[in-house]
């Protein structure tokens, strides 16, 4: 914990950084074996070097098919979303001072599904560019609603809450009216299968979006993870370091929902990840943003390749929504958090 | 010459808080700032500090317009420690010590041995070089100013400005905080409440009332029954007390054993 912010030298960063990938990598190879059609995780890994290297390893074409088309492009996307999900809720957290924040608690996501649910109903071109657009769009109007609610009320880090809060069921309740009433009944249940949140529908044409949506973003906020710590003690704090406040907080903020608009528009909103994934990365990593940041891109994006996993194979036969899944297994692991790193009296 | 104003004006809301200040501070000096609660002690040193912009004079540091200063540029000479900032994030002593040293590295660069020494100087400076690695919500109040004041010192500053550091401590506290920041010899600008203490460790005083500055100049030609009366509103005697120090005793209508 001392040494929290300096990090170790380069030959240990090197060392974690290989250990992360390679637990990422197994959880992909895992979420590639599990399934309907079991698969052994020899086969998975040699159809993981076929379809990327071409190596021709005997493996089966539906396997291969399996593998690669639906099962890897779905991992890869769950790695992604849980990721920038989780990395999002941690720069929220630093930005409004409040350990609550994430970008469904503050309704960045339910604005992101109304903007997607526009394009979606209204039409204005549904491929997942134009899908990814509208849920910018919603997710930035969403934040801009939820700022001047706070900022009207006071301005004070717990009125951000209350103001998500209003702001989430503002939007969830467009939502809801835009579907109910422009929305045809095959239409209306193609959206509520999606704003529950889940993979079935991701190919690789999706992942061509949001892998370099997730990197950028990904790289924009380590950019600033200097300016994160500084928010410490507060705006005022961050600024007489010599942070430039109004800057780092509307690219941040931008960026945020860059991220979690994306992600929405290609997998429906999903919960719990950007709240509980932070908490865990600082317990382990501790609080400095320039550890913690890809703390929780490895850890969210684990995090979501195993509950997607889960999803598949809790109820046979059946798909939960992986919203339900992250929240059943995150409440129990963030109280177990939040018991363990209780403050002493 | 060092941190100064001329004419600044700031207001919030459409009342105006700070109505027209022109006051400089002496290098290597303690300039105290007093006055009643809303007296503009706080909005004066944000503007200070350039936490605020203001909306018309000008606040010069070396003669030069702060405005203009690149804000790093700023921090690296100008440290500002905050009327009791606390965090809810689990931070360390030097945790908190090691953000004095932002405006000093850039972006993807590590931690060197220049900002080490930095961090171990500033808690040797402020009596904490021990309390290197306990966490900061176990401190007292006294310790997390002294530890805000370090990260201040981290920053290594030329101009320090202190908002009501010692609110809040108890008498031995206010004391210690106040010592301390006597012998960091730097340029101070600080808010304080209590007269006695402001006569007692500022070199220069400045009166703010309403917004305006209605008395400046050194403790024993500021500090009068007559200003005080006028600022404050409680009638005073002062005494020389030991060591010729001044005495500000306050005149109060209780007899001693009056009871309710």
């Amino acid at each position: 914990m001392s040494h929290a912010v300096i990090g170790p030298n380069w030959a240990a960063r090197i060392g974690v950084a290989a250990l992360a990938l390679a637990a990422l990598i197994f959880a992909v190879a895992l979420a590639v074996s599990v399934g309907e059609m079991a698969i052994p995780l020899p086969v998975a890994f040699r159809a993981l070097g076929n379809g990327l290297f071409d190596l021709g390893l005997p493996v089966s074409a539906i396997q291969q098919g399996v593998i690669f088309d639906y099962r890897l492009s779905r991992a890869v996307m769950a790695a992604l979303c849980g990721g920038a999900l989780a990395v999002s809720g941690a720069i929220l957290q630093a930005l409004l001072r409040n350990p609550l924040a994430e970008p469904y608690i503050l309704g960045v996501s339910a604005g992101a599904s109304t903007g997607a649910v526009c394009v979606m109903v209204l039409g204005f071109g549904s491929a997942t560019l134009g899908l990814s657009g509208g849920a910018f769009l919603g997710a930035v109007a969403a934040l801009a609603v939820v700022a001047l609610l706070a900022t009207g009320a006071g301005g004070a880090s717990d009125r951000v809450i209350l103001a998500g809060v209003a702001g989430s069921q503002l939007f969830n309740a467009a939502t809801a009216t835009i579907v109910t009433t422009l929305a045809s009944a095959e239409q209306a249940r193609g959206v509520m299968f999606w704003l529950l949140g889940n993979f079935g529908g991701v190919r690789w044409p999706d992942l061509c979006v949001a892998t370099p949506v997730a990197l950028i973003g990904f790289v924009v906020c380590l950019v600033h993870a200097k300016a994160l710590d500084a928010f410490a003690f507060g705006a005022d704090a961050a600024q007489a370091l010599g942070v430039a406040v109004t800057r780092v907080r509307l690219v941040l903020l931008a960026t945020t929902a860059l991220l979690t608009a994306t992600m929405v528009a290609i997998v429906g909103t999903i919960g719990f990840v950007g709240l509980v994934i932070p908490h865990a990365a600082r317990f382990l990593v501790g609080p400095g943003h320039a550890r913690l940041l890809p703390a929780c891109l490895v850890i969210g994006g684990i995090f979501m390749i195993l509950a997607d996993i889960l999803s598949r194979i809790l109820v046979p036969q059946q798909i939960l929504p992986i919203g339900i899944v992250t929240a059943l297994f995150g409440a129990p692991a963030f109280a177990v958090i939040l018991y363990r790193a209780r403050r002493p009296a | 010459m060092t941190l100064a104003t001329h004419d600044a004006r700031w207001s919030a809301g459409g009342r105006m808080i700070v109505d027209g200040i022109t006051l400089s501070a002496a290098p290597n000096r303690i300039l105290g700032l007093i006055g009643p609660n809303g007296s503009g002690k706080s909005s004066l040193l944000r503007l200070l500090c350039r936490l605020r912009g203001v909306a018309s004079g000008v606040v010069t540091l070396d003669g030069r317009d702060i405005a203009t200063l690149p804000r790093r540029e700023l921090a690296r000479r100008l440290a500002f420690v905050e009327q009791q900032a606390t965090t809810d994030i689990q931070l360390t002593v030097c945790d908190v010590v090691r953000l004095g040293r932002t405006p000093h590295r850039a972006a993807f660069t590590s931690w060197t041995e220049a900002d080490e020494h930095a961090v171990s100087a500033a808690l040797e400076r402020v009596g904490l070089a021990e309390r290197h690695d306990q966490p900061w919500h176990t401190l007292s109040g006294g310790e997390r100013q002294r530890v805000h004041i370090a990260r201040a010192l981290a920053q290594d500053p030329r101009e320090l400005i202190l908002d009501e550091p010692t609110n809040h401590l108890d008498i031995q506290h206010q004391l210690s905080i106040l010592r301390l920041i006597r012998r960091l010899g730097l340029t101070c600008i600080v808010a304080l409440h209590d007269l006695n203490l402001a006569s007692l460790f500022c070199d220069q005083i400045g009166v703010l009332h309403a917004g305006k500055l209605v008395a400046s100049g050194p403790p024993e030609n500021v500090l009068t029954p007559g200003m005080i009366r006028q600022v404050f509103g409680v009638e005073v005697h002062i005494r020389n007390g030991a060591g010729g120090r001044r005495h500000i005793e306050y005149v109060v209508d209780v007899e001693p054993d009056e009871r309710p």
